[in-house]
């Protein structure tokens, strides 16, 4: 409760912020910059005003943000799940990694965005399309994370798996999966923010729904409240998704900070 | 080295075999065709220019970003209260996707050039807030300390501790933004459909009748060019800070 209190004690400048912006847009005159009570409307007209036997949420949410957020999260299951199936068997064997890390490397540097023109006649316009443009844009933190963390594996602790002769399965679930998981956990974190950027990119071109095409339209109708809702919107996805995800890094990994704490 | 050009070679035959198979979709051009394409784009009259504009927007757009930010993050890294302040503000604009702003951009700046500079600058900006407000945060206290008690005022610790030992965590900050500067400038053209740039260039090849080959070099050459950035920025780092203990290292 108290750090309830201490944090709300640092948000001090939010508020005076607002107050400050509701008071002076007007004064401005300006369409392009409404006031933050015209966007907290337009977003509560948007999105919240529903009836109360669907909590309140409009139709709209079920156009507008629920196929954004399941691409979103779909893409990023997606990729982790290949990222760090890919990262352990290409960390654990510096073969194979020596083969194709240079191509790892230049499949990071090409912008992701470039791409979007090919994958739109790959996959046409639809859901594929985007899963496939966020899962190529996003995957190499998570894989370039996982190779390294499971490359460098304390190789006492291997040793010692296999002179207590354990499966390759146990010690995948005890040894590696556990020492590579900061690394893991860190490349997730950034794919899960680039994953956002992507979903919108997506979104933009080959769609008829989401978060990218709500924006779109809003620029078309000239809709200035509309787009600071969405955009508004997109940030307070981005702290939520951050935010749940440092939760479960807490729970899953609480026993390496803990180790690192008395030395550090 | 040698495993590396193998893993490519390799990956290139492969590809081109999967083509002629028919293995993989045939909207695909053969791998042949693009390292073709690739080839003559690099002297194409088209894309040069395109690529000269799209390298122009990013750096007119990182260097006002460096302007501006790194001083901004000495400042809050140096007065821990500033940064408490802006904390939650920081926290809410970075997760907001620069290339969601494009809509918003074109319609208050009417010119797509100002809009396409104001979008890197967005993106560009939190890399070198963030490394510079840490870096400056993180400064060895005794050596501030040491300095103080010698005498010295706050400018001459900000300019022979903070910002020598910070320095590198700086251009670690510059070069990540450097690419996120061109990849924003990419997209904005992507969408904001202006003047000339990579995007534009992207654009026209695929409505002028799919192209597929041309987009996939145009990819390519964006991949060279961003770690030809990248790699310049690397060896910028390794030649002026040879005597720093963290060289290279990285914040975020």
């Amino acid at each position: 409760m108290r750090r309830f209190a201490y944090g709300l004690g640092r948000l001090w400048l939010v508020p005076v912020v607002l107050v400050i912006w509701q008071f002076t847009a007007p004064l401005m005159e300006s369409p392009y910059f409404p006031t933050p009570a015209r966007i907290a409307t337009r977003m509560y007209e948007l999105w919240l005003s529903g009836p109360p036997s669907h909590l309140f949420l409009t139709e709209e949410v079920g156009i507008d943000v629920v196929p954004s957020l399941i691409r979103l999260l779909g893409g990023w299951l997606g990729a982790s799940l290949i990222g760090i199936i890919l990262g352990i068997a290409l960390g654990r064997s510096a073969r194979l990694s020596g083969y194709v890390d240079p191509l790892l490397q230049f499949g990071r540097a090409i912008p992701p965005p470039t791409l979007l023109p090919v994958f739109l006649v790959l996959f046409k316009i639809g859901d594929g399309m985007q899963l496939a443009t966020i899962v190529f844009g996003i995957i190499w933190p998570v894989l370039l994370n996982t190779i390294d963390g499971a490359r460098y594996v304390d190789r006492l602790h291997l040793e010692t798996a296999r002179v207590f002769m354990l499966t390759w399965r146990q010690r995948l679930f005890r040894i590696i999966l556990p020492e590579a998981a900061p690394k893991i956990f860190a490349g997730l974190r950034l794919s899960l923010s680039l994953a956002l950027i992507l979903m919108v990119v997506s979104e933009f071109i080959g769609s008829t729904n989401g978060i990218g095409y709500h924006l779109m339209n809003a620029q078309g109708d000239f809709d200035f409240p509309g787009l600071w809702a969405d955009v508004v919107l997109l940030g307070l996805l981005g702290v939520a998704l951050n935010g749940s995800l440092i939760t479960v890094e807490r729970h899953t990994l609480g026993w390496y900070h803990r180790q690192r704490q008395p030395t550090s | 080295m040698l495993r590396g050009a193998i893993g490519i070679a390799a990956f290139l035959v492969l590809a081109e075999i999967a083509g002629r198979l028919g293995l993989i979709s045939d909207a695909l051009p053969l791998t042949s065709e693009i390292v073709a394409r690739a080839v003559t784009l690099m002297p194409d009259a088209d894309f040069l220019p395109a690529v000269g504009q799209t390298l122009k927007t990013s750096a007119i757009g990182l260097l006002v970003t460096g302007i501006v930010m790194i001083p901004l993050g000495v400042i809050l890294g140096t007065f821990p209260k500033a940064e408490r302040a802006l904390r939650p503000f920081i926290e809410f604009m970075r997760p907001v996707p620069s290339i969601a702003l494009i809509p918003l951009a074109i319609l208050v700046f009417r010119d797509v050039f100002a809009a396409e500079v104001a979008i890197v600058i967005y993106a560009a900006t939190w890399p070198i807030l963030l490394n510079t407000m840490y870096a400056v945060r993180d400064v060895d206290p005794v050596a501030r300390e040491t300095m103080r008690s010698f005498g010295f005022g706050p400018a001459a610790v900000l300019r022979f501790v903070s910002l020598p030992s910070a320095a590198p965590f700086i251009l670690t900050g510059i070069r990540l933004s450097a690419a996120i500067a061109i990849i924003v400038a990419i997209s904005t053209e992507l969408f904001a459909v202006g003047v000339s740039g990579i995007g534009v260039f992207l654009i026209t090849a695929q409505s002028g009748g799919g192209a597929v080959e041309t987009v996939i070099a145009a990819a390519v050459w964006s991949g060279v060019i961003g770690l030809a950035i990248n790699g310049l920025f690397v060896y910028a780092g390794r030649r002026l800070f040879r005597w720093h203990h963290a060289r290279g290292g990285e914040t975020t």
